[in-house]
């Protein structure tokens, strides 16, 4: 395997596909600017932009990601820039002049993270049209309390960066067919397309597929577990195309949340807004659709909203394809619909109507980057002041994402009233029995799920309910 | 300390960066872990305790040893000499011996050819236990009378005949959890075995004296066979004040019995699992006032969960004592102040120290006086400040430089309070889902060391024939800019650019036998430790230039331009080759030890501070009523750092001080289950502020004024007392669920911190009838 590092070639040779890419920019190659914090991709303290050719191959895309949970393996064929690729002490970067003139470093081990956030936002990287709040999501800084970096990220524009000779070199490096290797005993993968990852799967039905390896990096780099056969679907191209159309959206499971932002957005404002407070940027920019979907968790934060919206999960399997509604493919705790050599292959939403009511609630600790301990998504169809259909589904609430079916019917047929909004809201009791856990008590899941309804409510007679939007009181 | 020094002249100073900002920026500044590794080099992990408390049956290491890439595995037999890592009570293990007092504690310690291979092996030790019984909250260690030490007592007047005989009378109580330091650069420490059984420890210490000696100890050598160093730590927030001796002790300790480097570099998770956190509080009060809200007695039980091991908690919590009037003047007041051995990981030193904690314990009384009569928080605030004739603390000392009246005043009007708090109850009348609240707190904070010897700090400093200078000091950098502000005061005094100083890595074999980075005092002790240093070389150079040239010392002068006599200016750097042909010594040690202080801790009496700090914050927040979520809306800060030493620096103390406090009381929850274990121990599920969480409107200035002590330019110390501002957050988010149902005379029950599940039991309670 090959990558790009401020214009030269790096083959690493034998190496573990499981080494992350901070390791070996930190003991291999002695670039020890970029940091760990967490080692899970919660900090942000490694952060590197990767850019890989544009489907067009003219120019490169650029994105953030925590180099703490990204495998070597996953930068084969891209370019790689860390803070090193800016300015020496004696001759910074305009970014990297005014942080360091204007107090954006106390203790200074998260800065290297922000330098590069805020450079791929001046660079045109994924989500550099996002306030600079936003981009810095997934930064922990415990010293400054952010102002300095803020305003830093305020007082300089973008910049025309000049990709000619990274797409030259990126050219003459693409690979054009599935990439392999081995460690000892152990083999790994990168397919470029579904054919190839069908075949793959068929010869290693135990294969580890990992797509953004921001939930799989974990097992690495917290349970020290070794994943054996890996194959890496992230260079997929048919994965991760996003077909937009009158009546919905496809969207392949490679697609990441960050590249997904903006038809999510078009979609319907409020999955954009749950796009926007999945993970930090780099996460986003590292984890897929199909991902958050098929590894089954109770508290992804995509499958309420999916499964409110009414999509359809289409799995691949070396017979073909076979579809279901998403709620479907969540069997139970841990175990889901896919059977041995199939793996997610698209996601299909469809556009809510003029008549849908769509809300979506993520309730946490912290607005961003943290994990549901309640995320609700609806949709009712509202004619004539009833409820015709409704779509109710919560993460967080039950062993997998599911649809309040009592809920559900209790808003069926039922005029669009608060009467009958507080009596769904009760059915949501009939529905779940949620734990008690880190994220929150049964009780406070209870009341909290009920009351999204409420909030649904109000928004519907035009009443505020969005802290976000509020500013301080003038004086 | 001479009033008339042209060095000591009170001037504003100017806002250099920090020292390090262009090294940070670039990735360049190198912390432990970016030192390049000798070849050798050992990785280690600790085998850690999966019980509360039990008896250690058996031990079975077997499997770790023979694990790929182990090369030593030691338990606390393998201890040459003392295996303890404590600071003062003797009483923290190295590795456990015998009986495990907490989940997390380690147990044994892996030393593999690489990280990975040791924190593999760490978990494939079988440890057989014998379970005892354990004690984990506040609640289980008050029924099994579980203390770290006996109950301490601070009192005035008759608390008891006051509360009888006061008009009105209430009370309530509420908790305050703890809380993670989460420094980016987790723990970490390198040691290197040197000739005739030397050690070089390299640790991300607050402390670096305190690890020195206690290797010294554990390993039975003289504390001068042992080195640590520390060039800066990335965060430590108290978290590596007494914390960091535990990872440095094993990595010596490997180092010492291999002959190879050995550097033990903590997993997060780990880190947070192993090491200590803020204390958690029940807090109870009875308090008796009058209609206008004057606080007439008050009884105050503070009670802390100091967790398995004594560490600094009696300090910590003396200091929750002393800051339970904060600027507020209680005339017959009883603290009783509970420290509560459990069986969880040892809470120790957070930024505050206790402080923070018995603040909010009386801003919470306060809330709740006015809540009963009716008032606005800030009248009563008001009405109970320390004034003439009424200025003096419960432990005995009188409050000389008290400016917290002015202060208030002018931040009321600045920040618009009044009017906004106006706006904010007719927004409120007419929201029915989004409710906002605000308040205004001040902040007194008591400035030294409690333990008096503590307060003493040495320097050296080295001018060399080109007219360069070195600086070395006691206290460490972690990021809050001691060390760009020491060698401010010491390029002043030579009248030469900042630039010209070399600061050094703070080293136990430059200046020894030195206190913590703590307590908010490494400017106030380091740099006039340093300000003494660079002033006995200045005084031997001007009176051999005055010899030289035969005219007086009082003719030369230090300047800008070079040191002037008469017409004559020479530049500083031939001074000084001038000086070392003449034999000159150009190297100076300096020390300082805060005048004036004394306390005795048998009777809390006493005056244990040499001056206070103040500041006062209006925080505006806003709640959602169905969900519990809040959002802080905007801060306006004035604060005093007497006359500031780097006023950039200081305002980056103020407001990292401060968002650091917001999230301790609102995202930070610590939470552990049933068996003590911590399950809030990473980023994932414990979560400090993101940018976002900063409020948009923050305001921040420094008051106009200069501290009454003659402190090094008059200035004040600014690293803890902001982080107290947040209480603000905390009063201003129980103001908004009271706006829940406004008009009972009730103060909502909110529990610390204010997480959504909390506000929305507080509104649930609050609106009961």
């Amino acid at each position: 395997m090959r990558f790009l590092l401020d214009g030269a070639v790096v083959e690493p040779g034998e190496i573990a596909p499981t080494t992350t890419v901070l390791e070996y920019l930190r003991t291999v190659l002695r670039r020890t600017g970029t940091m760990e914090g967490c080692a899970e991709g919660d900090c942000g303290a490694c952060t590197v932009l990767v850019g890989e050719l544009q489907t067009d191959c003219n120019g490169i895309a650029w994105r953030s990601v925590n180099a703490c949970i990204l495998f070597l393996p996953m930068l084969h064929g891209k370019a790689l820039l860390t803070v090193e690729s800016l300015g020496k002490p004696d001759a910074l970067d305009p970014l990297q002049e005014l942080m360091a003139a204007n107090g954006s470093s106390q203790c200074g081990f998260c800065t290297p993270g922000f330098v590069m956030s805020l450079h791929g936002r001046r660079i045109g990287a994924a989500g550099h049209d996002l306030p600079a709040v936003d981009v810095l999501a997934g930064n922990l800084c415990r010293c400054t309390g952010y102002g300095p970096i803020l305003d830093a990220a305020d007082k300089l524009g973008p910049v025309a960066r000049d990709d000619s000779a990274t797409v030259a070199a990126l050219r003459s490096i693409e690979p054009a067919e599935t990439v392999a290797g081995r460690f000892g005993e152990q083999r790994w993968y990168v397919p470029r397309t579904n054919a190839a990852l069908a075949d793959l799967l068929a010869q290693h039905p135990d294969a580890r597929i990992v797509a953004g390896a921001t939930d799989v990096g974990l097992w690495v780099t917290k349970g020290l577990r070794d994943l054996g056969t890996v194959i890496f679907i992230g260079d997929i191209g048919e994965l991760r195309a996003i077909e937009e159309t009158p009546a919905g959206l496809t969207i392949g499971a490679g697609v990441r949340y960050a590249q997904a932002h903006a038809a999510f957005v078009r979609l319907h404002p409020a999955l954009g807004e749950l796009t926007r407070r999945i993970g930090g940027l780099q996460v986003r920019n590292s984890a897929t659709i199909g991902g958050n979907v098929a590894n089954g968790s109770p508290i992804g934060d995509g499958p309420p909203a999916l499964i409110a919206l009414g999509a359809t999960l289409t799995l691949r399997g070396a017979a073909g394809t076979r579809s279901m509604p998403i709620e479907d493919y969540f069997l139970d705790y841990g175990k889901q619909d896919l059977r041995a050599g199939e793996f997610v292959e698209r996601i299909y939403v469809p556009r809510p109507g003029p008549d849908d009511i769509v809300h979506i609630s993520k309730l946490s600790r912290r607005f961003d980057s943290d994990i549901s301990a309640v995320c609700g998504a609806f949709k009712l169809a509202v004619r004539d002041g009833r409820i015709v259909s409704a779509s109710v589904a919560f993460g967080g609430m039950a062993a997998t994402p599911r649809r309040a079916t009592a809920c559900e019917a209790a808003l069926t047929d039922a005029p669009f009233t608060l009467a009958s909004i507080e009596r769904a809201a009760a059915a949501l009791r009939t529905d779940y029995a949620p734990l008690s856990d880190v994220r929150g008590s049964a009780d406070y899941r209870l009341k909290a799920a009920a009351n999204l309804l409420l909030r649904l409510w109000h928004e519907a007679q035009g009443v505020s309910a969005s802290l976000l939007a509020l500013e301080a009181t003038d004086g | 300390m001479a009033e008339s020094d042209p060095a000591l002249a009170v001037v504003a100073k100017p806002s250099h960066p920090h020292d390090s900002a262009r090294l940070h920026v670039s990735g360049a500044a190198r912390y432990i872990d970016d030192e390049p590794e000798p070849a050798g080099m050992l990785h280690l992990a600790f085998g850690q305790s999966s019980m509360a408390h039990a008896r250690i049956a058996a031990m079975d290491l077997a499997a770790v040893r023979k694990a790929e890439g182990v090369v030593a595995v030691f338990r606390a037999q393998d201890i040459p000499g003392a295996n303890d890592v404590s600071p003062v009570a003797g009483d923290d293990r190295l590795l456990a011996a015998g009986e495990v007092i907490n989940v997390g504690q380690p147990v044994f310690l892996v030393a593999a050819t690489s990280r990975n291979a040791a924190r593999k092996a760490a978990t494939m030790g079988r440890i057989d236990y014998e379970p005892l019984p354990m004690t984990l909250t506040i609640a289980d260690a008050r029924a099994a009378a579980s203390l770290i030490e006996p109950t301490q007592r601070m009192a005035r007047g008759d608390a008891t005949s006051a509360l009888t005989a006061a008009p009105l009378h209430l009370s309530s109580g509420f908790e305050i959890g703890g809380q993670d330091h989460f420094y980016l650069e987790g723990q970490i420490a390198t040691a290197t075995p040197r000739e005739d059984g030397q050690i070089h420890v390299l640790s991300s210490t607050q402390h670096p004296s305190e690890v020195q000696h206690l290797i010294a100890h554990m390993l039975g050598l003289p504390s001068s066979d042992v080195t640590v160093e520390v060039r800066r730590m990335g965060g430590a927030f108290g978290g590596k004040e007494t914390q960091a001796a535990l990872f440095a002790a094993a990595a010596a300790l490997v180092a010492a019995k291999t002959g190879r480097p050995a550097k033990f570099r903590a997993d997060r998770d780990d880190d947070m699992a192993i090491t200590g956190k803020r204390h958690e509080f029940r807090v109870d009060y009875e308090v008796g006032f009058d209609e206008v809200g004057h606080i007439l007695a008050l009884r105050l039980q503070l009670a802390s969960r100091c967790g398995a091991t004594v560490d600094l908690s009696p300090a910590i919590n003396d200091r929750a004592m002393f800051h339970a009037d904060n600027c507020y003047w209680l005339p017959h007041i009883e603290i009783v102040s509970e420290r509560l051995k459990t069986n969880t990981v040892s809470a120790t030193a957070f930024r505050g120290f206790g402080g923070p904690q018995g603040m909010l314990a009386i801003e919470r009384v306060i809330d709740e006086v006015a809540a009963r009569l009716g008032l606005d928080p800030i009248e009563v605030r008001c009405a109970n400040l320390y004034g003439p004739g009424r200025d003096v603390t419960p432990y005995g000392m009188t409050v000389t430089d008290n400016i917290a009246p002015q202060l208030i005043a002018r931040l009321r009007a600045t920040s618009g309070y009044d009017a906004r708090r106006a706006a904010i109850a007719s927004f409120n009348a007419s929201s029915p889902v989004l409710k906002r609240g605000i308040a205004l707190t001040p902040v007194k904070f008591g400035i030294s060391f409690t333990t008096t010897h503590l307060n003493q700090a040495g320097a050296l400093v080295h001018v060399y024939a080109d007219g360069s200078i070195q600086i070395n000091h006691g206290g460490t950098e972690m990021g809050q800019g001691l060390y760009i502000k020491v060698a401010q005061v010491v390029a002043d005094v030579f009248a030469v650019p900042v630039s010209r100083v070399r600061i050094t890595a703070t080293r136990t074999d430059k200046v020894p036998n030195t206190s913590a980075t703590a307590a908010s005092a490494g400017a106030d002790l380091n740099g006039m430790a340093a300000h003494r240093a660079a002033t006995a070389i200045r005084d031997r150079l001007t009176a051999f230039l005055a010899s030289i040239r035969g005219c007086e010392p009082g003719d030369v002068c230090f300047t800008p331009e070079g040191v002037a006599i008469g017409a004559e200016v020479l530049p500083f750097d031939k001074l000084c080759r001038l000086a070392h042909f003449g034999r000159i010594s150009l190297s100076a040690t300096g020390f300082y030890a805060t005048p004036e202080i004394h306390y005795d801790r048998a009777t809390h009496q006493g005056r244990p501070f040499y001056y206070f700090a103040y500041g006062a914050a209006v925080t505006e927040v806003a709640i959602d009523t169905l969900t519990g979520e809040h959002k802080v809306l905007g801060v306006d800060i004035l604060h005093d750092v007497g006359r500031s030493l780097n006023p950039g620096i200081d305002r980056g103390q103020i407001e990292g001080g401060f968002v650091q406090g917001q999230g301790w009381l609102t995202t930070e929850q610590l939470v552990f289950d049933d068996k003590g274990r911590l399950l809030t121990h990473s980023p994932a599920t414990y979560k400090i502020p993101t940018a976002s969480d900063r409020p948009r409107r923050f305001n921040i200035d420094l008051w106009d004024g200069e501290n009454v002590a003659p402190t090094i330019n008059r200035s004040k110390a600014v690293g803890e007392p902001p982080l107290m501002l947040a209480i603000s957050v905390f009063s201003a988010l129980t103001q908004a669920v009271a706006a829940t149902a406004p008009d009972t005379r009730r103060l909502p029950p909110l529990d610390a911190p204010a997480t959504p599940e909390h506000i929305l039991r507080a509104i649930a309670e609050h609106c009961e009838p």
